[in-house]
């Protein structure tokens, strides 16, 4: 009987890739799922597995520091997000709705800016000009911190509302230019409609990035502005207790419905 | 300039569009571009106008200066007598039907077909009147309420149309719209064009490349080149009494002949043929100077005889005979080296068989 | 033609292009300002400050007191006596930089081998299953890096799920002191900054024409030489801009090393917060905060020329 003739490898494969890939993938999310496992777990230990409980849920719900730095980081991000949003919304219309003008480049690098620098960076250079305004005028408040958190934010709104402008074909607007409607008309009738998923995306993507900021915010906030992430960290520092694994799961549950949502939104309309 | 004859189609001979002297450049310094330069032309009222030519000719930018998405460098633009050249888009009784047809993804078919005169303000039952009028005009009344992502490309193309004559405009633009349909869709919207713009009544001005699209649609045809007006006329004469090269070259098949020109008389002269024998011809403009010119031929105006054949005017031998179903095309070898070709229904010659060539009776000189 | 006042229509035509240039500048400017202001005073011009502070002395209590001084630059290379004032050449501060130059670059190419293949995969993967796979790499990335890096501490540990798992087995007797190492840093910083490695990979693989291998097995190229001189010529812009996005924000690094360095495998990072925190010496902090981004600065450039050139011998 003949031998079945081999099938033919795929000419597209390097060896050991495939493997590396799935390395990458298990490296990638193994800590996270031990995390979230244990997050559950009974024990104070947080090494062995005993039973199923919620109890460090419970425990992290009654904890009012976590409670008090979760309210910090909502109202935060919320502010951030929203002012972010807007001027990355008005910036991206303005770089890509407009012809190419001279300091066009120069915009986008001042847009991009706060994702050139290092944060370590940022954070103490926002320190020490905070901390001369604060001098000069005896202005305290959590308004720096949110101020500080809507810089960092706007690139990041920016870049998904300028991908879904420059997406956009122009000729949508001159039709609607051409039908009568006027550049009022256009916009609120053509352009916004269309760049809305646009703008959805940018404005999570900004709430995400508010959200999990440590760096700045530990360099920034002060006196009862501690969020959630700087407060983990803190926790983290006295060692390591299971609340923090229950607090860390659902801070990580929260950032994974929010991009998952920013994928689906972005691929829907591909 | 460009020649145009008396109006002979019986339509109304007044203007609906006068450009003149209308230049558009882009960039300025050593990188500006003449899109158009000094151009003038007037389309008709209830015409089906055609802009011809290749791609950067400038017919899209004549388009776009029209439709108001841009300004013109220099020149007036007349629409029914009121001049238009500096008015924004939306205040121009135009409407276009775009290349890619632009339909408003995030609204049904019915509310794409009544955008327009619902920005104009129209009334709520007047809107629905005419997208109920204009969905039966392009028979589209069972897909009124479908996104505009659901159709297929020639369904886009009638809502596309649809939208765009909705608010009754007095000319409709329309930018290569059927380069996107495949050819037996194409010759199906060719003959649905003429049959709205017959029964709108309203002015088409038609941009496309396909020379054979022009000719079968058209009224009138200007073909363009590098900014420039060429020439402007009905089918027939576009085809058989090119003025310029380019003309004669861009539309069909066409054979060259270089040839001297005397007895220039007016628009009339007579040319000398390399072989010696000689033809009346027709000149594109009065008083063009004797001397060497060009004449063209196109090769259906032109017969196969017999090499012994007193009246074939031209001798040479067959190098090769392209079949293409309704006829062949013969490939002739003339006699000092040139080649030119012949169109044939008939017997089909083997390569290497000495023919003669039948001339018309007159021939139409070209000017570069 | 002679009825129609061509002046008349020009005049109008220049008017009318002015409106729209002014327009247009206008609405840019009203556009633009918001972002170009919050940015520019809230984001730029505080380096200016760090600047000038990074010339003055320390305050006491942290802060700084206006004095000019080149005294956070000295004290970067040299050591002053407490009691005679002399300076003598201190390598304490460059071996920080050093460290971390190491561990970035190491983490660099640690995330290049891993994250290559990984994004060579997707690459070969059918279009549908692409979007899946750069999700799965993506969402990390969007999540807290801090959880993260504490998720890896938690498994890294000596009574750590690796060390458990690994003792159970009976491979090793006593538990692996991996946290609170260079190398737990390094396996930090990599775990960190992967995703920033893949995508960009992924963005120049993707378009990689597979027939293009194919050509080369069919004109006799073995598995390697494709790799070598078909797929990673075309990935090279790719390999530019990820080990750049990998490499910078690694070498300023906080948390990681914080978290699995255990604050005393030091890293510019936490030297820079150091200084503005316990420490309190905001003039130090400041200059070391400005070295840093000499060195950001200098990688950049060398980014900007490779991209640069790639960009022309491409197309």
């Amino acid at each position: 009987m003949a031998e079945p003739r081999r099938k033919m490898k795929d000419l597209r494969k390097q060896p050991g890739f495939d493997f590396m890939a799935w390395f990458c993938i298990v490296f990638l999310y193994a800590p996270i799922v031990v995390l979230i496992i244990f997050s559950f777990n009974d024990n104070r230990s947080v090494v062995r597995w005993t039973e199923f409980s919620l109890r460090w849920y419970y425990a992290a719900f009654d904890n009012e520091g976590i409670r008090n730095a979760t309210i910090v980081s909502l109202k935060v991000a919320a502010v951030s997000t929203l002012f972010a949003t807007t001027f990355a919304t008005m910036a991206a219309l303005a770089t890509t709705r407009t012809p190419p003008f001279r300091g066009q480049m120069l915009s986008y690098a001042i847009i991009n800016q706060p994702l050139m620098i290092p944060e370590i960076v940022t954070a103490v250079a926002t320190l020490s000009f905070f901390s001369i305004i604060k001098q000069l005028t005896g202005v305290t408040g959590i308004g720096y911190l949110m101020l500080a958190h809507t810089v960092f934010c706007i690139p990041f709104a920016y870049m998904p509302i300028r991908a879904r402008l420059e997406d956009m074909n122009l000729t949508l607007e001159q039709a609607a230019a051409d039908l009568y409607a006027t550049p009022i008309q256009v916009f609120r009738k053509v352009t916004m409609p269309l760049l809305a998923p646009g703008i959805v995306a940018g404005g999570m993507l900004a709430f995400v990035v508010s959200l999990d900021d440590v760096i700045i915010t530990l360099m920034v906030a002060g006196p009862g502005e501690t969020t959630l992430p700087v407060y983990i960290l803190g926790q983290i520092r006295r060692g390591i207790t299971p609340e923090i694994n229950a607090v860390s799961t659902l801070l990580l549950l929260l950032s994974i419905v929010l991009v998952s949502a920013f994928f689906t939104l972005g691929n829907k309309k591909k | 300039m460009a020649q145009d004859t008396a109006d002979m189609s019986g339509k109304s001979a007044k203007n609906m569009i006068l450009a003149e002297g209308v230049t558009k450049t882009f960039g300025e310094g050593d990188s500006k571009v003449h899109a158009l330069d000094d151009v003038s032309i007037s389309i008709r009222e209830n015409e089906f106008f055609t802009l011809l030519g290749p791609s950067g000719c400038g017919k899209t930018t004549l388009l776009r200066l029209i439709a108001g998405f841009e300004l013109p460098t220099k020149g007036n633009i007349l629409l029914d007598g009121q001049e238009i050249g500096h008015l924004p888009p939306y205040k121009r009784p135009v409407n276009t039907v775009f290349q890619n047809y632009a339909l408003f993804p995030h609204m049904t078919v019915a509310r794409n077909i009544g955008f327009g005169l619902e920005m104009q303000g129209r009334s709520k039952s007047e809107i629905k009147q005419a997208i109920e009028k204009m969905l039966a005009l392009v028979q589209m009344e069972h897909l009124a309420n479908r996104q505009t992502d659901q159709l297929s490309g020639g369904q886009q193309q009638r809502v596309a149309l649809a939208r765009a004559l909705a608010p009754h405009p007095k000319v409709l633009l329309l930018d290569e719209p059927l380069s996107a349909l495949d050819l037996k869709l194409r010759k199906e919207m060719q003959i649905e064009l003429k049959r709205l713009q017959s029964e709108t009544g309203i002015t088409f001005v038609f941009v496309t490349h396909d020379q054979e699209e022009a000719l079968t649609m058209s009224d009138r045809i200007a073909v363009m080149k590098a900014g420039h007006i060429l020439q402007v006329g009905r089918p027939k004469q576009i085809y058989n009494q090119p003025a310029r090269r380019f003309v004669a070259d861009f539309i069909g098949d066409i054979n060259i002949f270089e040839v001297d020109l005397d007895e220039v008389s007016g628009t009339t002269g007579r040319v000398t043929l390399p072989g010696g024998a000689t033809l009346p011809a027709d000149l594109p403009e009065a008083d063009v100077p004797a001397g060497a010119v060009s004449v063209a031929i196109r090769p259906e105006n032109m017969r196969l005889a017999d090499a012994r054949d007193s009246a074939a005017k031209l001798k040479g031998t067959v190098t090769n005979v392209v079949y293409f179903g309704a006829g062949s095309n013969v490939h002739v070898a003339l006699k000092g080296g040139s080649e030119v070709i012949v169109r044939t229904t008939g017997e089909v010659l083997d390569d290497g068989h000495e023919v003669g060539l039948i001339l018309p009776d007159r021939v139409q000189v070209l000017v570069d | 033609m002679g009825a129609v006042q061509h002046s008349g229509a020009d005049a109008r035509l220049d008017e009318a292009r002015r409106r729209v240039e002014a327009d247009t500048r206008r609405r840019r400017r009203q556009l633009l300002a918001p972002t170009l202001i919050v940015i520019g005073v809230f984001g730029l011009f505080p380096l200016t400050i760090t600047l000038i502070y990074s010339f003055l002395s320390p305050g006491v209590y942290g802060g700084v007191t206006w004095e000019f001084s080149t005294d956070a630059y000295v004290q970067f290379l040299f050591e002053r006596d407490i009691f005679d004032d002399t300076l003598s050449f201190s390598g304490t501060y460059l071996s920080i930089y050093g460290r971390s130059i190491g561990l970035a670059f190491g983490a660099t190419v640690g995330a290049l081998l891993i994250g290559f293949p990984t994004a060579y995969f997707i690459a070969s993967k059918p279009p549908s299953q692409r979007n899946f796979w750069l999700f799965l790499i993506t969402l990390p990335f969007w999540t807290n890096l801090l959880i993260r890096t504490y998720a890896v501490l938690l498994i890294i540990r000596d009574e750590g799920i690796v060390n458990l798992s690994l003792q159970s087995i009976g491979l090793i007797d006593q538990p692996l002191t991996i946290l609170y190492t260079d190398f737990a840093v390094f396996l930090g910083l990599i775990y960190s900054y992967l995703p920033f490695m893949v995508l960009p990979l992924y963005a120049s693989l993707e378009k990689l024409d597979f027939r293009l291998v194919e050509a080369a097995y069919d004109l006799y190229a073995t598995r390697f030489q494709v790799l070598r001189h078909v797929i990673v010529p075309m990935a090279k812009p790719g390999i530019v801009a990820g080990c750049i996005l990998v490499f910078i924000p690694g070498l300023g690094a906080y948390i990681t090393p914080e978290l699995l360095g255990g604050g005393k495998e030091l890293m510019i990072g936490n030297l820079i917060a150091l200084q503005f925190g316990g420490s309190r010496n905001w003039p130090f902090g400041s200059a070391a905060a400005l070295i840093l981004m000499v060195v950001v600065m200098m990688s950049l450039i060398v980014y900007v020329r490779y991209a640069g050139k790639e960009g022309n011998s491409h197309g």
